[in-house]
């Protein structure tokens, strides 16, 4: 079975975002860009499933050059081929979700993991968009997967509680934590990563639906006030939160 | 265009969500805006108090039912709401930003070939346009974006918005039988975190970091959290460590929150926890380092031992709920 696996190139999430000059997009300077952290669980859950049944993994971004760096970390944790879609474009996620679902059909993969969201534009999108696109059955915020043949069951996490969902093949998952421990690369591994060759592809260009005006900070909060240093002033802390805040 | 708006109602448990009532205001005040029409959608099999949407400015519901669609499927919700919308000529469709909405809402964008705007936290009208703000990288930044197509798919973050009170006004519910919907992604058993409510839906959020030392440690995080009845929380630090689970992380790989009243139990506050909960309404934090970030936005302070101060509002809050 072929199973695919698609990637995200994202800043960290402890690094301070910048707006930039042109005021619609982030100012990269000093930024740290990694693997999109629920995209690893997406990766080793393709791992462990070929391990179980055989196969062949591919890795798939698509974004700039830089996104190698990412589609490398995925070669080293033991991903066997990998395929950058080049764009430079700010592109929206449906333009996303056509490349991806262009190159998955090309390949002829049938199982596709995502993580559940790329934690620089939170939509938690293209992973369902990239299914419609196939025709793929599709599981977003899986927290288990299992196979018997053609037969996917996943514990999907909802509001105070989980679904557990019944699918076939062909189909998508999206991962969320608790998925699975993502293994760290073994140096082994690493060097081997080296090796490879990314293999580079220009998607077709996809119409943008959304037009970007404007990106800002969020308001500053007002700094509060330290009420004390001890339980004494929690009676003064209650009554602030009923009286004032009329939050309790 | 005729500017025909389209609400997604989401029932669990046979009962309308709050959120699509929010959502069902919104889709009613931009119709007027835009000199539109308005109706709502909703998929399931019985449901209680449809008709209420009417009191949200929203007079008639369609309801398609089939006693399979009693619980979400992906395959099965999509397919009957695009070609509602398609069938209809919808050309705005608002879901709430529910796990249910998200996973939904960006199917039927593909199926009607919409634009989509997710986890919208504010819709401003300029120019006779819808331009939307939303929260990306974690919170971290404010987007504001328009929707340049024919057909437009938005997504409200719920308790954002105000339903407001409800008028005594009634929708007419047509009710369309569905034959043999598309089961191919069928939900086949629900489990509940028994009594737990989740931080997305909470009021009150009660959140433990690293500063509770150890595990055992949380049910003081979780006594203080039934005594105002809020959701426990936890920081990324202590669901790493295995403390508590992931379900309950709130920050830019858990949960984005905004309640009523956050507070912050020796959490020092990681910009990647800011992110995720600094639009809470009212933000409390207890902790023994004076320069911890979380002090930089909570509105409340002590600079103590949550050994000591917890156990003392558990005591406060108790004295007053009595």
């Amino acid at each position: 079975m072929k199973i695919a696996v698609c990637v995200s190139h994202v800043p960290d999430t402890a690094a301070k975002i910048n707006i930039g000059n042109d005021g619609k997009s982030i100012d990269p300077t000093g930024v740290t860009f990694v693997i999109n952290p629920y995209d690893e669980f997406a990766v080793e859950e393709a791992l462990k499933t070929k391990e179980k049944f055989g196969g062949e993994t591919v890795a798939i971004s698509y974004g700039p050059d830089a996104n190698k760096e990412t589609l490398k970390k995925a070669l080293a944790m033991g991903i066997d081929n990998a395929v950058l879609l080049k764009s430079s474009d700010n592109a929206d996620s449906i333009a996303v979700a056509k490349a991806l679902a262009e190159e998955i059909k090309s390949q002829s993969a049938e199982l596709v993991f995502f993580g559940k969201q790329s934690v620089d534009f939170d939509n938690s999108v293209v992973g369902q968009m990239t299914a419609e696109l196939l025709g793929y059955n599709s599981v977003t915020v899986a927290i288990t997967f299992g196979l018997e043949g053609n037969k996917i069951t996943c514990e999907r996490e909802i509001e105070g509680g989980k679904e557990v969902i019944e699918t076939t093949l062909p189909a998508v998952i999206t991962a969320q934590k608790g998925l699975n421990e993502p293994r760290y690369a073994s140096l082994k591994g690493i060097m081997a990563a080296k090796k490879k060759v990314i293999v580079e592809k220009q998607p077709a260009e996809a119409s943008n639906g959304i037009e970007i005006l404007a990106m800002k900070k969020p308001a500053m909060r007002q700094v509060g006030k330290i009420l004390g240093t001890d339980a004494s002033v929690v009676p003064e802390l209650v009554r602030l939160l009923r009286e004032e805040a009329k939050v309790i | 265009m005729a500017n025909k708006v389209l609400v997604f109602l989401e029932q669990r448990n046979c009962q309308i969500k709050k959120s699509s009532f929010e959502a069902a205001k919104v889709g009613s005040e931009f119709a007027s805006k835009l000199s539109g029409s308005v109706e709502a959608i909703t998929v399931g099999y019985e449901i209680d108090g449809l008709e209420k949407v009417g009191g949200y400015g929203v007079s008639k519901v369609s309801h398609f039912k089939n006693s399979e669609l009693i619980n979400y499927s992906s395959s099965a919700y999509a397919e009957i709401i695009s070609k509602f919308a398609l069938d209809n000529g919808f050309d705005i469709i608002f879901f709430g930003n529910t796990s249910l909405g998200k996973d939904l809402a960006p199917r039927v964008a593909v199926k009607i070939d919409a634009a989509l705007a997710m986890d919208c936290i504010s819709l401003n009208f300029e120019n006779k346009e819808i331009v939307v703000t939303r929260p990306i990288y974690g919170g971290k930044v404010l987007l504001d974006l328009k929707l340049n197509s024919e057909k437009k798919v938005f997504v409200l973050r719920p308790n954002v918005f105000n339903a407001g009170i409800a008028t005594e006004d009634k929708a007419q519910v047509a009710v369309e039988n569905v034959d043999s919907p598309n089961m191919s992604v069928k939900v086949t058993e629900i489990k509940k975190s028994e009594g737990k409510l989740d931080v997305t839906e909470a009021d009150i959020i009660v959140s433990g970091g690293r500063g509770m030392k150890a595990p055992e440690h949380f049910n003081m995080v979780e006594e203080l959290a039934q005594t105002l009845n809020a959701a426990v929380g936890a920081s990324r630090a202590v669901v790493d460590a295995g403390w508590r689970p992931h379900g309950e992380q709130v920050g830019q790989t858990g949960k984005t929150v905004s309640p009523n009243l956050y507070i912050a139990l020796g959490i020092s506050g990681a910009i990647q926890h800011l992110a995720g909960m600094r639009s809470s309404k009212y933000i409390v934090a207890i902790n023994k380092d004076k320069d911890a970030p979380i002090f930089q936005i909570a509105d409340y302070g002590i600079v103590g031992d949550v050994f000591e101060v917890v156990p003392s509002m558990i005591e406060e809050i108790k004295k007053i709920k009595s």
